[in-house]
């Protein structure tokens, strides 16, 4: 009861804070001082704390059961292991959208803090842009999506949390995804503020360059952590389905991938000012967009949050004032410059990077959000999956992937064509590799040689780079490690779809099932009762018969009682070159149990490349850290 | 010039080899392209229901009879609607969904071409 | 003034884009296939419950309209529509042919001794692959459809108070 009224009071000053932030950036605009006034760093200050102290009591909310706080008594139980009990606090809509509010504020404080170079008039615009943005969330959570709303009289034990949800990764994977999400808003903030003030070019694209790299590299990671949880979760060996969840993840993405390049140019070059505004902008309202298709329960999808159709209509209405006020702000200041730019030059490769980006983020977005024109203009309902993902994407990837091996290495303003020989050799070298593989291995379809020569065709030639790096010191090795593991990525997944083995059966215990050089033994079965659920363990023994090993496996079905659901769990085995993966599934009235059997290679090493991807953003923040602060 | 043309004989002589692959109906594939309308998050592949156990029989089934896999996928449309493949079908409705897509890359590729020619005219 | 064409196409397109999601928000987004109706009844081949033989289209073509109800003693909501089938059973211009579904023979016969036996002809389904050929995806499942086959209407989970009048009004146009 305490906590739920101490909640609500430091909601309301919350929003309070955010009003007179606002006023006093107001104030201080007018008064002709090339600093800002020292009020306005102390109430940032306790912005921040506040909003930290606020869903620092609804976590302990979550740790001692306080069930007469609604969000607690519908997502918690008091048997949880306390991990749970914590992450349960972002585990659903109301506490993620505080923690959604926290990473505003203190990015909207820390932007602050480290720009002190700028001018004033920018500075203080962006702190008002991303107080409204604050002020518009803290509403949404205060009138419509209340964590402490109370409950009375209080209930003595509460619904416990979807035991999917109960899981390490998807503990870490809503705070990561949020700092991609919510990081994108402090550049769409001083995007606006730049058009605002007119300040543009270098300096303006060196203030925003670090956030933009922060949030793309949390981002890369959040998206990670959730496909390696719906890998080893969802038990169907996949780790990316197309579901309108993970594509709502992916767009912004896209947006961050292309404003990270296109950022450059405008900091060297001085070029393509409004395009990088307007991705700005485009990234922070994709996020938003993605949040309504998400929470408003619009699509229907594998990661359903409980909906409620107001929601929708607050983030809907919140999203039309966004982009209004961003396209108004915009068409005002909109100049047509004349773009000075070369044929065969880095801002053209950039520029092509761009397009590119932007090819994947419309189709992707087109994907998800046309069955619902269908369904509201012709009544219809269809369903898009990876068959339209794949057939439009895949093709323009191998492209893609040729050009990024080719680009960083054309000089600014203008290149010659010296290196062409040189490419040509790393191209017969990839297709030689490509012929190799499959010829002492498997044959796979035309697309996937394509495919794995092009990625091949990246890594050497970005290994290339590594060599000559050494060799001269340039600072560009971030970029080469998120360069070679992005082709590594595309390779690993390319030989992970064409050499992985998949079987569907049903089984009897004590029963057998041979296939290739396989012997899959159904030897035992067991029940398991734990602390919160109980578990009918299989025992399964596989028999390789090509290299002599043998290996067990105990896939679960689990049998949980608060809330009471059944869930699959598979068991993996994994290895340095290949996974073995296994669920099980009873089939109702009948002795037969449904067998998924899987061997997926390089498993380990898909998540090993998409974790260099960010880490070569991050190597990128530490190195510009030396030489910025 | 010579080498480039070399490059090209090369490849042609490579990719003679790559034999069309085996046109065996893959039924864990069609699993993976229909959606389970028990579970609406999930295709028949992924999910336990006794409704995806008893798609999976009856496809199985059809491939068995020799069924092609579009003539599996129209049974099912004509049964369940188009809501349950994964691949929407090219039709009057899906045209723009299949045409945006490379409209746009078209589009830009023109787009990034005469923004770059003009400025290697001035 | 291109421009200005530019601007206002932008906005334009914005609107529709957000005016779609707003009709959106009211619409449910779970699928169902009540819409799919129109379509005829092909290759109908059950096995007989009682006897050992098949049912195919011209056993059942013999009425005005016929109900196919596909039902198992296992299913509770199966026993919440039962006495609305009961009293169609009366019916003249009305058929109910029944389809057992998944369900074992002795449990079946003692839910329907039990329960009273609505069927005019009661058919099985033991694997459940006859099902897909109708376009059944849960129990209980109903479909009407008048002689020539052609599917009326479908109705998904237990027959209510409504569709039994649904039903009446239809037999009595």
């Amino acid at each position: 009861m305490m906590l739920s009224n101490l909640g609500n009071i430091l909601l309301i000053t919350n929003i309070v804070i955010g009003f007179s932030i606002i006023y006093n950036s107001f104030k201080d605009l007018t008064i002709k001082k090339n600093f800002i006034q020292r009020r306005i760093y102390q109430l940032c200050v306790f912005q921040s704390t506040l909003v930290i102290m606020c869903f620092l009591s609804l976590i302990i909310a979550f740790v001692i059961s306080d069930f007469s706080v609604s969000t607690v008594y519908h997502n918690s139980h008091s048997l949880k292991p306390i991990l749970y009990k914590i992450s349960g606090t972002w585990g659903n809509h109301e506490g993620s959208l505080l923690l959604w509010v926290i990473i505003l504020t203190i990015f909207s404080f820390l932007f602050l803090l480290y720009n002190k170079k700028h001018p004033k008039n920018y500075r203080l615009i962006t702190l008002i842009i991303q107080n409204i943005l604050i002020l518009g969330f803290l509403f949404f959570i205060f009138f419509n999506s209340n964590p402490f709303s109370k409950i009375i009289p209080i209930p003595t034990e509460g619904l416990g949390l979807n035991p999917i949800l109960q899981d390490p990764a998807l503990a870490i994977h809503p705070p990561l995804l949020y700092l991609g999400f919510v990081g994108s808003s402090i550049y769409f903030s001083a995007a606006m503020s730049s058009l605002v003030t007119s300040y543009s070019g270098k300096s303006f694209a060196l203030s925003i360059k670090k956030w933009i790299v922060i949030s793309w590299s949390f981002q890369t990671l959040g998206i990670l952590v959730g496909s390696i949880w719906a890998y080893y979760e969802l038990g169907w060996g996949g780790f990316w389905f197309w579901d309108p969840v993970e594509n709502a993840s992916l767009l912004p993405w896209f947006a961050m991938a292309a404003l990270m390049h296109s950022v450059i140019v405008l900091e060297k070059r001085n070029l393509l000012y409004f395009w990088t505004i307007i991705l700005c902008l485009l990234t922070f309202t994709l996020s938003v967009t993605g949040t309504f298709l998400v929470r408003s329960g619009i699509l229907n999808s594998v990661h359903t949050f409980a909906n409620d159709p107001t929601r929708g209509i607050y983030i809907l209405i919140f999203l039309s004032l966004m982009i209004f006020s961003s396209l108004f702000i915009l068409f005002k200041k909109y100049k047509f410059v004349n773009q000075n730019i070369n044929t065969n030059s880095k801002e053209t490769f950039i520029l092509i990077n761009n397009w590119f980006m932007i090819f994947y983020l419309i189709t992707v977005l087109l994907g998800t959000v046309y069955p619902i024109f269908t369904e509201v203009i012709t009544n219809h309902k269809i369903s898009i999956g990876p068959p339209f993902y794949n057939t439009v994407i895949i093709p323009i990837v191998v492209l893609f992937l040729l050009l990024m091996a080719v680009g960083p290495n054309i000089k600014w303003i203008k290149n010659d064509l010296k290196n062409f020989n040189f490419l040509l050799k790393i191209g017969i070298i990839s297709i030689l590799i490509n012929f190799c593989i499959f010829y002492f291995f498997k044959s796979y379809s035309f697309l996937s040689n394509l495919i794995i020569i092009s990625a091949i065709f990246l890594i050497i030639s970005s290994s290339r780079d590594l060599h000559k790096l050494i060799n001269n010191n340039k600072n560009d090795f971030p970029r080469i490690i998120s360069h070679l593991s992005f082709g590594f990525l595309i390779l690993f997944i390319g030989l992970n779809h064409n050499f992985s083995l998949e079987k569907d059966f049903n089984l009897k215990l004590g029963e057998r099932k041979k296939f290739e050089n396989y012997t899959l033994e159904f030897k035992n079965l067991r029940l398991d009762e734990l602390k919160n659920y109980k578990a009918v363990i299989g025992e399964f023994k596989i028999d390789d018969s090509r290299n002599n090993s043998i290996k067990f496996l105990y896939p679960e079905i689990r049998i949980y009682d608060n809330p009471s659901t059944l869930t699959y769990e598979a068991s993996i085995r994994s290895g340095l070159f290949k996974d073995y993966y296994i669920t099980m599934s009873n089939i109702d009235r009948s002795d037969y149990y449904n067998i998924k059997f899987q061997k997926k290679p390089f498993m380990l090493w898909i998540w090993i490349s998409a974790m260099f991807i960010s880490f070569g953003g991050f190597l990128r923040l530490i190195n510009n850290g030396k030489k910025n602060f | 010039m010579k080498k480039f043309l070399i490059f090209i004989l090369f490849n042609l002589l490579i990719f003679n080899f790559i034999k069309a692959e085996t046109h065996l109906v893959d039924a864990n594939k069609i699993f993976k392209n229909l959606r389970c309308l028990v579970c609406q998050g999930q295709s028949i592949a992924e999910s336990n229901s006794e409704y995806a156990q008893t798609i999976k029989l009856v496809v199985r089934d059809q491939i068995n009879d020799g069924k092609s896999e579009k003539e599996i996928y129209d049974f099912l449309i004509e049964k369940y609607g188009e809501w349950m493949v994964y691949d929407p079908p090219f039709t009057k409705n899906n045209l723009l969904l299949w045409i945006i897509p490379y409209l746009v890359f078209l589009g830009g590729g023109i787009l990034i071409f005469f923004l770059v020619r003009q400025n290697n005219q001035n | 003034m291109e421009k200005r064409i530019f601007k206002l196409l932008i906005i334009f397109f914005i609107i529709f884009f957000l005016g779609v999601f707003f009709i959106a928000l009211k619409k449910s987004s779970i699928y169902d296939t009540k819409d799919l109706v129109g379509n005829r009844l092909e290759n109908i081949n059950l096995n007989h419950f009682y006897e050992d033989k098949l049912i195919t289209e011209k056993d059942i073509k013999n009425s005005d309209f016929i109900l196919i109800n596909f039902w198992a003693s296992w299913c509770a909501p199966c026993r919440i529509e039962h006495p609305f089938l009961l009293e169609l059973n009366g019916e003249k211009k009305l058929k109910i042919l029944g389809v057992n579904f998944k369900d074992k023979n002795e449990n079946a016969t003692k839910f329907l001794n039990e329960l009273g036996n609505p069927y005019d002809l009661l058919t099985k389904d033991e694997f459940g692959k006859n099902s897909i050929n109708f376009g059944i995806y849960g129990i209980p499942e109903s479909i009407l459809v008048n002689s020539e086959l052609v599917i009326i209407k479908k109705f998904i989970g237990p027959i209510s108070a409504e569709d039994f009048k649904y039903i009446k009004m239809i037999l009595n146009k």
